[in-house]
């Protein structure tokens, strides 16, 4: 069985297209030889910047021969329609079989495929591959009409055997396929004939060419790492970076140099964020001083000087980079000692959302949110207010204008600058923290209650607004700030009613006041022209406004009226709906997060029904423990026993019209087994309760499973129902003490199976 | 392969290499541009079918950019050296390696990359895929093949090199500061630095471009121009007076060239919002697009020749 090659050899592919054209090549090709009735055994894909190489191991020679049967008209059919048969089928008249069917005897024509040699079918389904190729973005280029990423040189496809190998026969808009390809740009350039996918590999690595992008991303780590090492220092890892890089060279050479001295001062962060986004650079760092001191830059290429050449050109144009981030830096330090004033004050002009206002009016909503949060979350409310007043000034810093992801960070250093408290330096570097599902959650007091404010805002506001993530479209990335405050309540095991917090957030407030503020200006309009009108006297005013043009604008201002009272209505009407809208949206993101722990949906669902479900705590608490009692054996036969003494009751209710709520007593207990439940339930009823007082549901659950024989054996022996009514409505009543108590516990109705 | 001494042996390496190479050398543009791209050489001859090989420097003014002299390497004047064949060679990427090495940027020693950057000029109305070119980490020149150009498919294709010659110069020179790079040879009897040449026009001209131009002034020289491009652009193709078929692209483009300019000052004095800034942005494309229609009408692009009698 031969083996396949084919690589396509092209100007440099964009770094971040890489992976994806790579698997791309792999799923048309393969599924379009599978198609056309080739089988395959094994395909690898490669890529370079200049090169996207498939192969394939184990290639039939061919696709088998085919029989396709194919159902004409019946038998005795007028001449026309048999010869078009004939005509389609590419048979003559004897060839034709007859078959019994339904409505009689019809012709049959049996049209044999014979099968096609590989690379028959490699070619066609290369070129159809090459043509239709999902590029993200794709050209022309010269006077041709191909499309690719980058201009297409060379196709090399070749079928290789033991006996040796065959180019196989292609040719795309003048680019013809050959066994031949090219080396380095500049280490090894010039043509490379190759025979087979190991040929190719051994070739191209003598030329200069490091084939799999995981051997040169694992190159240049180690690399790093060790020059790192070797100087006592530590890299920072870059994943994103290292993937990056790896994708712009074929030839990866690792070298580190020094940052000038003059630009050590500046913050990491700021170091790191200019290496990496203009420079492509691995930050290193001096493990004791946590300071980024060098940095590590990947060449495409030895030289002979050993890359001092280009390690100085770096130097030099990181140099030139860098004292642009000074001068950035110098200047908002400037401003930051001074106080910010005129970063707060620029706030005012930086539109947050047409609707909610600017970032100014959040920070004041902010601040108001996190002073009323702080005490609940053990923060002093001053620092609270002040961090939140702080928060989002970096914004139009000079610093965060040309590198917008160090926003926060930024921030804290500014309010370090000048001389506010730590705690609210760090609730400015952490309020928009978690920014996903593993970020870090803020732990101090101080950064919680601003993270906190700064979410449940944001939530608030989109909801109040009516701009709610729908299906895949989340582009104020409210799914995130949703799992933020779930992690910051659980994982700080904050307790928060988070209806209230919705419910009464500034945000409705702002807009509310707002449209009041309107019909507030056209009631003294409305009230205004009415007392003019009421005058018989009145003639108009100094400024030729007559009656009749009063009257005129009297009638405009009532239909404005009309519609903004309308729109208060609206508003009391989506304010109500709102937070317990937002709050179940908070419930399924929950359900998500809790799911990674295992604790399964319908036992969330029998939590929520519970008084208190927007005290998320609480919730997880009460969840997590019915999820662990009801994996016990006791939990589970007490939930059968809950089931059937509910469904009993259901049952009897339907048919008695009446609800058993109360007065079971135990005088009326006929049964040792009845007397005996009703001792027990009179002994650890109180327990329960004690226990729920306490929000101690595992006590509570666990004491609740010592019902549990006395239940069964209640149902083992007892017939509810008995011509006695009185023992008949003592029982059901009974069964509903057993209701009650279990229902206070969580909805057991809610769980499944 | 002689290693440049100055500024000018960087361009006049350049001018050598791609006359060498078989580019018409011509000359800059005479109205000021934001880009050597605005150059009719490169704009309009991008389009239709005719085939096209020029290089140029062509002096370009960022108006925001300027420094008063200060800033190593900002400018509001600069130069850019441009390189347009249409249709691409298969060899591009060889033939522009080539002109580094021909103002002394050995490949040997340095390390070259193609790293991919995509080019658009929202007024031009025009697009293209290509790199940026690193040599050592520092950006020397943009590489792009010009897909569309005032709204046109480009066929054949344009191959497009820019190279920012005072920072490619002073990478080459090994000078920090534009305003130190030798102008002239260092051992000319009278030698001239860049900021010998230009450093009272980076200060004047920044002055006037931030506090100075008269922006009244300025908004009745764009409408002007807009008015007049379309004006040309309207008149009958026959022109009455020499009964010969004559379509104004050019002059029409001229001022679209000027509209561009004087919105870039305009820019620069801080009077035009976000919001305007769009609309000028699409009146200025409006302008591209229609001189592109009415080039595509001229025998250089491509509209057939009238039979001769």
């Amino acid at each position: 069985m031969p083996d396949l090659l084919i690589e396509l050899f092209s100007e440099e592919i964009p770094a971040r297209m890489q992976a994806r054209a790579a698997a791309d090549l792999k799923r048309l090709v393969t599924d379009g030889i599978v198609e056309a009735g080739l089988t395959y055994a094994h395909a690898g894909t490669q890529v370079t910047p200049r090169r996207l190489t498939l192969a394939l191991e184990g290639v039939a020679e061919g696709s088998p021969d085919s029989v396709e049967e194919r159902r004409g008209p019946k038998v005795g059919a007028p001449d026309k329609a048999v010869e078009g048969f004939l005509r389609g089928a590419g048979l003559a008249r004897e060839d034709l079989e007859t078959r019994a069917d339904k409505k009689g005897e019809v012709y049959v024509a049996r049209i044999r495929h014979a099968g096609r040699p590989a690379a028959e079918i490699v070619a066609e389904v290369l070129e159809a591959t090459i043509r239709g190729f999902p590029w993200p973005k794709s050209m022309r280029w010269g006077e041709g009409s191909l499309r690719w990423v980058r201009p297409l040189h060379r196709i090399l496809c070749i079928l290789s055997g033991p006996e040796g190998h065959e180019v196989v026969p292609l040719d795309v808009d003048g680019i013809r396929a050959g066994d031949v390809t090219e080396g380095h740009r500049f280490m090894s350039p010039g043509e490379i004939r190759v025979s087979s996918f190991e040929d190719y590999q051994a070739k191209l690595k003598r030329a200069h060419v490091m084939l799999d992008a995981e051997e040169r991303a694992g190159t240049i780590r180690s690399e790093a790492q060790n020059m790192a090492f070797a100087a006592g220092l530590e890299l920072v890892e870059d994943e994103g970076l290292l993937a990056e890089v790896a994708g712009l060279v074929e030839w990866p050479v690792t070298l580190m140099g020094r940052i000038d001295e003059a630009f050590l001062d500046l913050p990491a962060e700021v170091l790191q964020t200019s290496m990496r986004e203009h420079q492509k650079f691995f930050s290193v760092r001096d493990p004791e001083t946590g300071r980024i001191v060098r940095f590590v830059t990947v060449a495409n290429r030895e030289t002979a000087d050993d890359g001092a050449t280009i390690l100085a050109g770096n130097q030099r144009v990181l140099s030139a980079r860098l004292a642009d981030a000074a001068f950035f830096w110098e200047n908002d330090l400037v401003v930051a000692k001074d106080g910010m004033t005129p970063w707060r004050e620029a706030l005012g002009s930086v539109t947050f959302h047409a609707k909610l206002g600017s970032e100014a009016d959040r920070v004041a909503r902010i601040a108001a949110l996190a002073r009323e949060l702080a005490p609940a979350v053990g923060a002093d409310a001053d620092m609270a207010e002040r961090a939140a007043r702080l928060a989002k000034a970096d914004l139009v810093s000079e610093m965060v204008y040309e590198f917008p992801e160090l926003q926060g960070v930024m921030g804290a250093y500014y309010a370090r600058a000048a001389g506010e408290a730590p705690d609210v330096a760090d609730a400015v570097a952490e309020h928009y923290a978690p920014l996903g599902p593993s970020d870090a959650v803020p732990t101090a007091p101080v950064s919680v209650a601003v993270s906190l404010a700064e979410k449940i805002d944001k939530l608030a506001g989109f909801w109040a607004i009516d701009e709610k993530p729908t299906g895949s479209k989340d582009p104020f990335a409210l799914r995130r700030a949703g799992l933020g405050v779930i992690r910051l309540v659980l994982e700080n095991g904050l307790r928060l009613g988070l209806r209230d917090l919705f419910a009464n957030g500034p945000i409705w407030e702002v807009v509310r006041k707002d449209i009041n503020a309107r019909i507030g200006e056209l009631e003294a309009d409305e009230a205004k022209k009415e007392v003019e009108l009421s005058d018989p006297e009145f003639r108009g005013t100094i400024l030729t406004r007559t009656r009749e043009a009063i009257s005129e604008e009297l009638a405009s201002t009532k239909d404005k009226l009309e519609h903004w009272r309308k729109a208060l209505l609206d508003w009391d009407e989506r304010q109500n709906a709102a937070p317990a809208d937002l709050l179940s949206f908070l419930h399924e993101r929950l359900k998500v997060h809790l799911r990674g722990e295992g604790v399964p949906h319908d036992v969330i669902d029998a939590c929520l029904a519970m008084e208190g479900s927007d005290d998320l705590t609480l919730l997880v608490h009460r969840a997590r423990a019915l999820a662990a009692f009801l994996t016990s054996d006791d939990g589970e036969n007490l939930l059968a026993g809950f089931r059937r003494a509910n469904n009993i009751l259901a049952q009897a209710e339907e048919a008695d019209g009446v609800e058993y709520s109360f007065g079971a007593d135990a005088k009326h207990a006929r049964t040792d087994e009845e007397k005996a439940l009703f001792a027990a339930l009179d002994q650890q009823e109180p327990a329960i309760e004690e226990a729920m007082k306490a929000e101690d549901f595992a006590t509570a659950m666990a004491t609740l499973a010592r019902l549990r024989a006395p239940i069964d054996a209640f149902f083992e022996a007892v017939q509810i129902n008995t011509d006695n009514q009185i023992v008949r409505r003592n029982r059901l009543n009974l069964l509903s003490r057993i209701r009650t108590l279990c229902l206070g516990v969580a909805d057991l109705t809610r769980i499944e199976g | 392969m002689r290693q440049p001494t100055c500024f000018q042996d960087v361009i006049m390496a350049l001018q050598d290499y791609w006359a060498g190479a078989g580019c018409a050398v011509l000359q800059p543009y005479d109205m000021e541009v934001g880009a050597g791209t605005f150059h009719p050489a490169t704009t309009l001859r991008a389009l239709g079918p005719n085939h096209w090989s020029a290089a140029y420097v062509q002096p370009s003014r960022r108006p925001t950019d300027g420094r008063y002299g200060d800033s190593p390497n900002r400018l509001q004047h600069y130069y850019q050296y441009q390189v347009i064949i249409k249709p691409s060679p298969p060899d591009l990427q060889a033939l522009y390696l080539g002109s580094l090495e021909a103002i002394g940027i050995d490949a040997g020693l340095h390390d070259i990359r193609f790293v991919e950057d995509d080019w658009e000029s929202p007024t031009l109305g025009a697009w293209g895929l290509g790199w940026e070119v690193w040599c050592d980490g520092m950006e020397v020149s943009q590489f792009t093949y010009f897909q569309q150009v005032g709204g046109h498919d480009c066929a054949p294709v344009s191959g497009e090199l820019t190279y920012g010659l005072e920072r490619l110069a002073m990478y080459v020179l090994g000078v920090d500061h534009v305003m130190d790079m030798p102008f002239n040879r260092p051992d000319a009897p009278r030698p001239l630095t860049y900021g010998d040449v230009f450093r009272e026009a980076e200060a004047q001209f920044a002055r006037y471009n931030f506090d100075h131009a008269e922006t009244g002034v300025l908004l009745r020289h764009f409408e002007e121009a807009e008015a007049e491009c379309a004006a040309l652009l309207g008149q009958p193709e026959i022109d009455p007076k020499t009964g010969r078929r004559i379509v104004m692209a050019l002059p029409a483009y001229d001022q679209c060239i000027k509209a561009s300019h004087v919105f870039n000052l305009l820019d620069a004095r801080g009077v035009i919002s976000v919001t305007e800034r769009q609309a000028y942005i699409g009146r200025v494309r409006a302008l591209a697009k229609s001189c592109a229609d009415a080039f595509l009408l001229t025998e250089a692009g491509g509209h057939a020749a009238p039979a001769r009698s």
